[in-house]
Order: structure tokens, then C-alpha cells, then sequence
């Protein structure tokens, strides 16, 4: 695959959210605005470029047996690292994501793209894989998240131009659901298109 | 009377897959059949009760006792996957039908965030340690309820006429976001 199409992959073709169906819990949990969403998808982005990184400089060093736990410690350890930068310097986006930053350390995306590219492939494209897939995902996360602060709050990026409450069941947990049903028939109808 | 407000809590009103959205990725990806959901729920239900007792007694006597809290993501992340690890061996000792019933259902407990969320919930909470398992025991029975009750839902939908574009798993999410809509009727209880 050619490096261009590596990295482009995780925005259309295979984004983790709206394709591959991985990393949903923070997806529903955190997209009650967008500012919230698109800070959990610079976060996991963080992680993701950062695990595939040490794992595909490290895979040859990992017997195999032990493969999955050294690549959980090694991603437990940058989820650690995120959660005090956060801490220190974005305490609004720390208590707003909440339980969700450490939950990163079991984000299928995470493990998933340790375990089937960067074990397997040359640090040049774990980093291009890391990046776009870490990117769509942000792009899902951010995406739905406006869609449910707009039908939601009747703002975007804590800007309102409502006044008072939209439809609050978007803020809540079935319009997470629902909101994410049907962007996934959208995104299904692009990449038909597209195809 | 706590214990009971705990467990009505965590079964209806919190309930963690449709308010908490923890184990969402087994929600979506076993529910297809009730069966597996009823394994899947045996198995997390087993993992996440002795999961929240071991990194109970972490936090309490090694975390907190030394200071070291930042540690709480990979310690009780280790502890959660050799748990799961150990919990697999001794079954396949002990009972080859159990283990075969839940096949592969039990490596994939390592990665729900059902499991490592309750754990750190508990903790959150200030739960002591009674208290602590009775969370963790009514937490799988919430998420046993949400996916075997999914679960019927889903393989009644497989009857339905569905529009094309929506097949599988977009009218899955706006199914769960109904049965979302309905626990939320359980808010006023506790």
C-alpha cells in the first residue's frame, strides 16, 4: 500500500469508528460537544502514534507468547503520560472526558493497530498508520460530537446560536446511539459512492 | 439499605452499557445472538467481581499506602489481563466444558472497558470492600440485562424489513438508542 493511501486510510476507507466498529466506548461516551470529541481524538491520537511507534521499533524484541501484554503495558504507559499532561494543563478537558482518558488503555483502536500493523510492519508506515488512523478517528469523534452539540445544545465549539436547549436527547445516551446510526448510513453512502 | 440502592443503581439507572457506554465493543459484537450474550455475560461477570477485588486490595494497600496513584491505569490493567490470562488456565483445568462453552469470549474481557471502568469506578466511589463487590456483581447483571435483552432485539430485527442502506449495524445503534431511551424512564428510583 502505497504511503499516501497508508495514511488516507483511516479517514474514509477504514475509519475505526464508522467502519471498523472499534473504539466505540469513548465515541458514545465523550461526544456530547465537539470540542469534547475532537480533545479525546488528539488524546488517542497521542497514544496510538506513540504505541506504534515503540512497538514497531521493539517487535522483533518481543517473544511472541508475550506479545500482547508488553504492548498493553507499553500503551498503558503513554495513556499514563496523557492523563497527567492533561491533568496539569487541560483541567476542563480532564474532568470533562473523565473516566474515559484511562479507558484509552483499552480502546480496541490502540491494542488493535499494535497487534495488526505495527508488530508486523516498518516504522515509517506504523507512523502514517498511527496518524491517519488517529486522525479519523478524531474526525468521527469531532464530527459527532458536532452533530450532537448542534441538535443537542443548539451550539458549536461551546458557540451558541440558539437561545435556550435544543433536543436534549442528543446530549443524552440514546442520541449517542442514534446520532452515530445514522452518520454510519451516511458514511456508508460516501465510501459507496466513492468506490 | 445501601447495598440495595447500590444494585438498583447500577442495574437500571446507571446501567453501564446504555448511561455508562462502557462494553460497548461486546454489546455490538456478541449481541447478534442470545446465546452468546448469556456467555459473554458469565464471563465478564466472573472476571470483573475477583478484577475489582484484586485491584481493590491494590489501590488500598500498595497505591495508596506508597503514593503512587498515577500507577492505577497500568497496574490495574496488568492485573486485569494476567487475571484473565490466569482465569483461562485454570478453567481449562477445571472445567473444559466452561471453557469451551465461552470459547473465545475470554481473552476479548481483557479489552472491555466494562471491567477496567468498574475497577476504577470502585475506587471513584469510595466503596469499601463489600461494597465494591456488590457493585461489581450488579454492574455484570446490568450488563448481562442490556446485551441478552439487545440481544432479542437484534435477532427480532433480522425478521424485519430493514431499509437497505440501514442493514446491520446502523438500525442496530438506533435499537440501542431506544433501549437507551427506556432505562432513562428509570432515572427518578434512586
Amino acid at each position: 500500500m502505497s504511503n499516501l493511501k497508508t495514511f488516507t486510510n483511516g479517514f474514509f476507507k477504514e475509519n475505526p469508528v464508522f467502519i471498523l466498529l472499534l473504539g466505540l466506548c469513548p465515541t458514545l461516551g465523550v461526544t456530547t460537544s465537539a470540542i469534547n470529541g475532537l480533545g479525546m481524538g488528539l488524546a488517542t491520537t497521542f497514544v496510538l502514534l506513540m504505541s506504534n511507534i515503540v512497538v514497531s521499533l521493539v517487535k522483533n524484541a518481543i517473544p511472541a507468547k508475550v506479545r500482547i501484554p508488553s504492548f498493553i503495558v507499553i500503551i498503558a504507559s503513554f495513556v499514563t503520560i496523557v492523563q497527567m499532561v492533561m491533568e496539569a494543563y487541560m483541567p476542563s478537558l480532564f474532568e470533562a472526558l473523565g473516566l474515559f482518558i484511562p479507558l484509552i488503555v483499552v480502546n480496541c483502536l490502540v491494542l488493535g493497530r499494535a497487534e495488526a500493523f505495527a508488530s508486523k510492519n516498518s516504522f515509517g508506515k506504523s507512523v502514517l498508520d498511527g496518524l491517519g488512523m488517529g486522525l479519523g478517528f478524531s474526525f468521527a469523534l469531532t464530527i459527532l460530537g458536532g452533530v450532537r452539540e448542534i441538535l443537542g445544545s443548539g451550539s458549536i465549539f461551546d458557540m451558541k446560536f440558539i437561545e435556550g436547549d435544543g433536543m436534549l436527547v442528543f446530549v443524552l445516551s440514546p442520541g449517542a446511539f442514534i446520532a452515530l446510526g445514522y452518520l454510519i448510513v451516511l458514511i456508508n453512502k460516501i465510501n459507496k459512492k466513492a468506490a | 439499605m445501601e447495598y440495595v440502592l447500590i444494585i438498583i443503581s447500577a442495574i437500571f439507572v446507571n446501567n453501564i452499557v446504555l448511561a455508562k457506554f462502557l462494553g460497548i465493543c461486546p454489546f455490538l459484537g456478541v449481541s447478534n445472538k442470545v446465546e452468546t450474550s448469556i456467555g459473554m455475560t458469565g464471563a465478564v461477570t466472573f472476571v470483573m467481581v475477583i478484577a475489582t477485588i484484586v485491584t481493590y486490595l491494590l489501590q488500598k494497600y500498595i497505591l495508596d499506602a506508597f503514593e503512587i496513584q498515577f500507577m492505577q491505569t497500568i497496574t490495574f490493567i496488568i492485573v486485569i489481563a494476567s487475571l484473565v490470562q490466569m482465569v483461562e488456565i485454570i478453567l481449562k483445568k477445571v472445567s473444559p466444558s466452561l471453557y469451551q462453552a465461552l470459547g473465545i469470549f475470554l481473552p476479548l474481557i481483557t479489552t472491555n472497558c466494562a471491567v477496567l471502568g468498574v475497577a476504577i469506578l470502585t475506587i471513584q466511589n469510595e466503596f469499601n470492600l463489600m461494597e465494591g463487590v456488590v457493585y461489581a456483581i450488579a454492574n455484570s447483571i446490568g450488563f448481562g440485562l442490556a446485551l441478552i435483552v439487545f440481544a432479542g432485539l437484534r435477532e427480532h430485527m433480522e425478521l424485519m424489513n430493514v431499509p437497505k442502506a440501514m442493514k446491520g449495524v446502523p438500525i442496530a445503534f438506533i435499537i440501542a438508542g431506544m433501549l437507551a431511551m427506556a432505562f432513562m424512564g428509570f432515572t427518578g428510583i434512586a
